[in-house]
């Protein structure tokens, strides 16, 4: 292959012609450059896979029933023969409930914030967008949310509505649509007093457009950061309330509840008591390291 | 008559030669200082204060004044981004938003606008023939055909379509970044383009660059040109007629030879007087005019220049001075009305 000497442009309409410094490319294709290059993300990303594809095809591991008990192989230590990871004190296999608890878990941690982002997002950029009267609107809706201590909220919520994973959804997307739309709305404030949207309005383009085309590409990133360090939070907040009883109901696996439920056997077995724990620390900690990571890959300038 | 402009081709010419193109009249626009009880606005700054303007057909009005006195925001009324208190445009003999009149999507068909800060009017996600391409696109030319006329406009602003066309707004220099915006103002066939400050951030060899450039699209495309600049030089090398302004008022508007070669208000005379000359003998003895205008929120009564002007007397606290004929130009200035109560009126 010829290597390419730069070429001047001659022609008179052709003036200060830099010869390109790199190859264009697009924003997103960097951010993914610079996410395989950070090492803590990658890994992050791949505890994580496991995790959720573990949870996703649990049926289909081979693993023992996770509610069959046995009154025989009660808490039985790590290691144990037919037990990898011990059994419960009802003699559940841990291994078992541990995997299928990550369905009931991670779904708890997600679908809030997913739910969040959606109602919240658009709450927020709306809000940022049009400013004036809506923005005070909303805002001042969202602050009297914010006037109660998240976890109290969820709790009230979740005790008001009654206990079950649902009410569970339902409380933790109502917790965290506020802070979702504040950071939508302050993003998109900023984004909005740049002369880009201003030229795009002057186009004579329907404000949907503008939006769509002009505001979203340059908030969404910003938002997602944030949601996704959420999702750590919401875990914790799910399994909480699992564990103190408002969440998800037993005999169903969910790392909270059953963290709730071998609390008594913290002095017979205590690293089998600390397994569920563990799981949760293990899977917030990769959300919010993940996140960060994002927001890096993310904050160089275009 | 054709009343449905196809956004591809240019909207037809109208009321004839002799019809300004636009006409704004009694512009007025106070922007609130929120303050006082529940946000409640109790003081507002006068940044545009009943000010009427044309532009003719063909023509470049150059608008002239210090930072701050509201030259940007005639820019932003005109093209309807602030919606003004009071006063109307119209465009050819179309009121815009009035019954029979325009909607303001059709006057920003017509009217285009090149911001300063040619970085931020960019966005930065969309590549340079994406966002030249948005504007026909939203008025509903096929992908196709948009992007064809993205890279034709990349070639009359002098940036080569196959080096530039998929690059993104950081990979060019702010001289490139300018002539994207301008082939973005011309996407829509515009009739008349408004640079808002449009040089003023590029450095000199390339601002003469983007000027000349200018003036052969203006020559090749039929354009008018509404040229808003603080710098004289540029604005006397553009314009056929010449606006000066102060705090939100006009003080003298007329032909640029009349305005530069005679110069009727004190404050257009101490610009003119204020700027850097070639000449090392022309030496600038002493600021013609001393310390910052007065705050909009409290403008001075009667004639807005006189706490800096060294002619003022009673009557220009008294009284507002009048646009009015003074010769070729316009000269709001009580020494310029015979019989006003100055001494210095003739």
């Amino acid at each position: 292959m010829a290597i390419q000497s730069p070429s001047i442009d001659m022609t008179p309409g052709a003036a200060v012609m830099a010869t390109p410094a790199s190859a264009s490319r697009g924003y997103w294709q960097s951010v993914r450059r610079r996410l395989r290059r950070d090492p803590v993300t990658v890994v992050c990303g791949v505890i994580l896979l496991l995790i959720v594809l573990s949870a996703l095809f649990a049926p289909w591991l081979g693993l023992p029933d996770p509610y069959k008990t046995s009154m025989i192989y009660r808490l039985k230590p790590i290691g144990t023969p037919r037990f990898l990871l011990g059994s419960d004190e009802l003699g559940r296999d841990m291994l078992a409930r541990l995997v299928y608890g990550g369905r009931l878990s991670l779904a708890m941690g997600v679908t809030p914030v997913v739910c969040a982002l959606l109602i919240g997002g658009s709450l927020g950029i709306t809000a940022g967008f049009l400013g004036g009267r809506v923005n005070m609107l909303i805002m001042r809706v969202m602050d009297v949310f914010y006037a109660f201590p998240s976890v109290l909220l969820a709790i009230s919520l979740s005790g008001a509505m009654g206990a079950g994973a649902s009410n569970t959804l339902l409380a933790l997307t109502l917790v965290f649509i506020p802070p979702i739309c504040r950071v939508s709305e302050s993003v998109t404030t900023q984004v909005r007093g740049f002369d880009f949207v201003d030229a795009a309005k002057a186009s004579g383009a329907g404000t949907l457009t503008v939006v769509r085309v002009h505001v979203l590409g340059n908030v969404l990133g910003p938002i997602l950061v944030y949601a996704t360090s959420l999702i750590s939070v919401a875990t914790i907040l799910a399994a909480g309330l699992s564990f103190l009883g408002l969440g998800v109901k037993p005999p169903e696996p969910e790392w909270g509840l059953m963290l709730s439920t071998l609390r008594q056997a913290i002095y017979v077995n205590p690293v089998l008591a600390a397994l569920p724990g563990v799981m949760i620390f293990i899977t917030s900690l990769c959300f919010n390291l993940m996140s960060d990571g994002l927001r890096a890959a993310m904050d160089v300038k275009a | 008559m054709d009343t449905i402009i196809r956004p591809t081709s240019r909207a037809p010419e109208r009321g004839g030669p002799a019809q300004p193109l636009l006409l704004a009249t009694g512009l007025r626009k106070h922007f609130p200082i929120p303050g006082g009880i529940l946000g409640r606005a109790t003081r507002v700054v006068r940044a545009v204060d009943d000010l009427t303007l044309s532009v003719a057909k063909g023509e470049t009005l150059g608008v002239v004044g210090e930072s701050g006195c509201g030259k940007s925001t005639v820019a932003r009324l005109l093209i309807r981004l602030i919606k003004p208190d009071l006063g109307s445009v119209v465009l050819d003999g179309d009121p815009v938003e009035e019954p029979h009149g325009i909607t303001v999507s059709e006057l920003r068909r017509q009217v285009q606008m090149v911001f300063q800060d040619s970085y931020a009017s960019l966005n930065p996600r969309l590549t340079i023939v994406e966002t030249i391409a948005f504007a026909p696109r939203a008025h509903g030319l096929p992908a196709t055909e948009a992007k064809d006329r993205a890279r034709d406009l990349l070639a009359k602003v002098g940036l080569e379509p196959n080096t530039f066309a998929e690059r993104y707004p950081h990979e060019l220099s702010g001289g490139q970044r300018q002539r994207v915006n301008i082939a973005r103002a011309l996407a829509l066939r515009p009739r008349l383009v408004i640079l808002d400050e449009a040089v003023s951030a590029l450095d000199k060899s390339v601002e003469a660059q983007v000027l000349n450039m200018l003036v052969d699209l203006k020559e090749e495309l039929g354009l008018t040109y509404l040229f808003i600049s603080h710098d004289l030089n540029v604005v006397q090398y553009l314009s056929d007629r010449v606006m000066v302004m102060y705090l939100g008022k006009i003080v003298e508007i007329g032909g640029v030879e009349a305005i530069y070669g005679n110069p009727q208000h004190p404050y257009t005379r101490a610009l003119l007087s204020a700027r850097p000359s070639m000449d090392p003998r022309k030496r600038t003895q002493e600021a013609p005019i001393q310390g910052d205008p007065p705050n909009p929120i409290d403008p001075p009564s009667g004639c807005r220049f006189r706490t800096r002007c060294p002619f003022a007397e009673d009557v220009c606290a008294r009284l507002e001075p009048p646009l009015a004929d003074a010769g070729p130009q316009a000269v709001a200035c009580h020494m310029r009305v015979p019989g006003s109560g100055h001494s210095k009126a003739a």
